[in-house]
């Protein structure tokens, strides 16, 4: 089958020189559906590929663009107000995902929106982190009892806080898996290599290789995968951008090894090499092979996977994609806590019958990502 | 090629197969809709607008579907979809029509960022452009509706799109949106006025559309330079009064109606102030069209305005 419109440009940006229009309008629909527009105008000016682009897109590309840059800015001046609120905690605030590759500058801040700040603090540490945000105007976000209930016990993140007059949400996690999850990266260990490139403070973000294993370990073992794609790219932007520095690649699969991070960071390298060409060196495609499961559950991840990393739009459907993403919910689940756990908790869900305001975010977005009536074409 | 070459046939075909293409200002969309209420809107209203018969890009693929399951035959609801992203919560079937007009402001106003967006009407005459902003009940939209059937030139009865660099407006006419008694008052005011069909119990009321003249859409692709801004203020009872307005209170103001300065930054405060620097900008106080139209009239006519 064909790969949708958006990922062969990404791979071979200059085959927009020979788009029609209609091919054009397909390909801003893809990228519009898989959060990528912003992305693509970066990619097409750093290519010199911008004169090519018909007026038409060129205005949607460069409205995306100009979002970009708002949102991050209001990144940085929401990072400054967290700041100013966790001061006098004195305690390491770890900035993840997107906030961190503002900080620290990454060329993948350039193309990408920015939702929700997450930042990464010591478990120990989250009750005042929590106590002194609640005097700084953010406030717990609305779930049950139940819900509150299941963040706090079993979560590597307590429940979102929202603040009340920028409405920005901030997730506070104390470690990047849940407590329950088969894998065990150990959070100590990332905040002991988190680094802020010699500034002041106690503001921080995860070191470049834990940057890398964090997006990796999201998409393929927390179950984000409305934006797969999305996601896919920011892990082959960041490998990218560090492949070059001498000792990048031994030195990366060792730090999965220490994290217990070996089976995300795989899948990530997989993916990023059959859809967007990252360049793998061979030696890691060895340690790979070493280290994959076996050959049948790979070609049914790849399936899956391959599936599902599409773009979420009518025209990148094939054959089981809604049954694939379903299929990858459930495996998340069960990566994330054992049966004796995960039954009980959605046959609660279930039978509670508690309305979708009060479903923990994953599921509501699972549940928007997928309408039962969805109309082919 | 015009919507109203195509027979009612084509048009139904096209709206529930591949999508109808229609140029609106500046904009393409691709409008599909299974709803006969939205055919008849586009019908009456959209038949003087440019469509194709090519493939073409388009700024927004718009669908507007009913709710399935249960909902096709209790309380039926629409969606309204940007390509198959919903921005909206479904809303009465019989509001589908002024769904799909809010719904393309959205699209308009959370988009066309080469554009500084400010929420206000605009009509041209002799070339000249007046810039209408205004809060809900101000009256804008009933005066903007009163001077297009007197030969007024409608740009936007709802949003001007402000180049930043050669600070003219750009037209997107569209049906004007008429709200609870200014539907009668026009109906009164005018017996050659086109209205479409009301909904009601909408968020904002009664609401129905005025078609614009073909004047206006044929020259839909003429941009327009702004002379005066005049801000509309409906007062039961009153006298009518032009005054001068402030210029710090009105930038202030046109901050606030605009959709996107806190995108374009500080492009679009500029563009605001130098929009503000270069025409006089008034109050106007009004019950009465008919003592408020002479006074626009006026305004583009005196080639004496204060700057």
């Amino acid at each position: 089958m064909a790969e949708p419109l958006i990922v062969q440009v990404l791979v071979s940006p200059e085959r927009i020189t020979r788009f029609s229009a209609a091919e054009w309008d397909l390909l801003m629909r893809q990228a519009k559906a898989a959060n990528l527009l912003a992305h693509l105008h970066q990619v097409l000016q750093d290519r010199v590929l911008g004169d090519g682009i018909p007026e038409g897109p060129a205005h949607h590309l460069r409205a995306a663009n100009l979002i970009t840059q708002r949102s991050v800015l209001a990144v940085r001046w929401e990072i400054s107000q967290l700041q100013e609120a966790l001061y006098s905690l004195a305690i390491p605030i770890v900035l993840l995902k997107g906030a961190a590759y503002v900080m620290a500058d990454l060329p993948i801040s350039r193309g990408r929106l920015f939702h929700d700040i997450d930042i990464l603090v010591p478990r120990s540490a989250v009750e005042d982190v929590e106590k002194r945000l609640l005097t700084w105007g953010w406030r717990t976000t609305p779930g049950s009892a139940y819900d509150q209930r299941y963040y706090r016990t079993w979560m590597h993140e307590i429940p979102p806080m929202r603040h009340i007059k920028r409405q920005t949400v901030l997730d506070i996690h104390h470690s990047i898996l849940p407590l329950t999850a088969r894998l065990k990266p150990d959070p100590q260990k990332l905040l002991a290599q988190a680094t802020n490139d010699g500034g002041q403070g106690d503001l921080y973000w995860l070191c470049d290789l834990d940057l890398i294993l964090h997006s990796a370990t999201h998409l393929f073992h927390d179950g984000e995968l409305e934006h797969g794609l999305r996601d896919l790219v920011d892990i082959a932007e960041l490998l990218r951008h560090f492949a070059g520095r001498a000792g990048f690649w031994p030195a990366l699969c060792d730090r999965a090894q220490e994290m217990d991070l070996v089976r995300p960071l795989i899948y990530g390298l997989r993916y990023v090499q059959l859809l967007l060409a990252v360049d793998i060196p061979d030696d890691v495609t060895l340690w790979m092979r070493d280290r994959l499961p076996g050959s049948l559950l790979d070609s049914t991840m790849d399936s899956l996977f391959l599936r599902a990393l599409r773009p979420d739009h009518a025209s990148c459907g094939m054959w089981g994609t809604g049954l694939a993403r379903w299929a990858l919910y459930v495996r998340s689940h069960y990566l994330r806590m054992p049966l004796k756990l995960l039954i009980p908790h959605l046959v609660r869900k279930a039978l509670t019958g508690e309305d979708e305001g009060e479903l923990p975010g994953e599921v509501q977005r699972f549940i928007a990502n997928n309408p039962r009536n969805r109309d082919p074409g | 090629m015009k919507v109203a070459d195509l027979s009612q046939r084509d048009m139904a075909g096209l709206l529930t197969g591949k999508g109808l293409p229609i140029q609106i200002g500046p904009f393409w969309i691709n409008l599909h809709s299974t709803i006969p209420d939205l055919l008849r809107h586009v019908t009456f209203f959209y038949a003087g607008y440019e469509t194709t018969e090519s493939a073409r890009f388009f700024d927004f693929h718009i669908t507007l579907k009913n709710a399935g399951g249960l909902r096709r035959w209790v309380k039926p609801q629409v969606h309204f979809l940007l390509d198959e992203y919903a921005p909206f919560k479904p809303l009465p079937y019989i509001h589908a029509f002024a769904m799909f007009e809010w719904g393309l402001n959205w699209c308009i106003a959370t988009t066309a960022h080469r554009y500084l967006i400010i929420h206000a009407a605009v009509l041209e005459k002799a070339g000249r452009g007046v810039i209408m902003p205004g809060v809900p009940g101000s009256g804008k939209s009933t005066l903007c509706a009163a001077m297009a059937l007197r030969g007024w030139r409608l740009l936007s009865d709802e949003m001007v799109l402000l180049d930043p660099a050669t600070r003219e407006i750009t037209p997107v006419p569209r049906p004007v949106s008429l709200k609870n008694e200014s539907i009668g008052i026009i109906r009164d005011f005018s017996a050659t006025a086109e209205i479409g069909p009301a909904a009601e119990d909408t968020a904002k009321g009664t609401v129905a559309h005025l078609k614009p003249s073909e004047t206006s859409i044929r020259l839909a692709r003429a941009t327009s330079r702004p002379h005066a801004i005049v801000f509309p203020k409906y007062q039961a009872d009153s006298r009518t009064r032009l005054t001068e307005k402030a210029k710090n209170s009105a930038l202030l103001e046109i901050q606030e109606n605009a959709f996107n300065t806190h995108i374009l930054g500080k492009v679009g405060f500029e563009s605001a102030t130098s929009l503000i620097n270069g025409c006089p900008v008034f109050s106007l106080e009004y019950s009465q069209l008919e003592e408020a139209l002479p006074i626009m009239e006026r305004l583009v006519a005196d080639s004496e305005v204060p700057a």
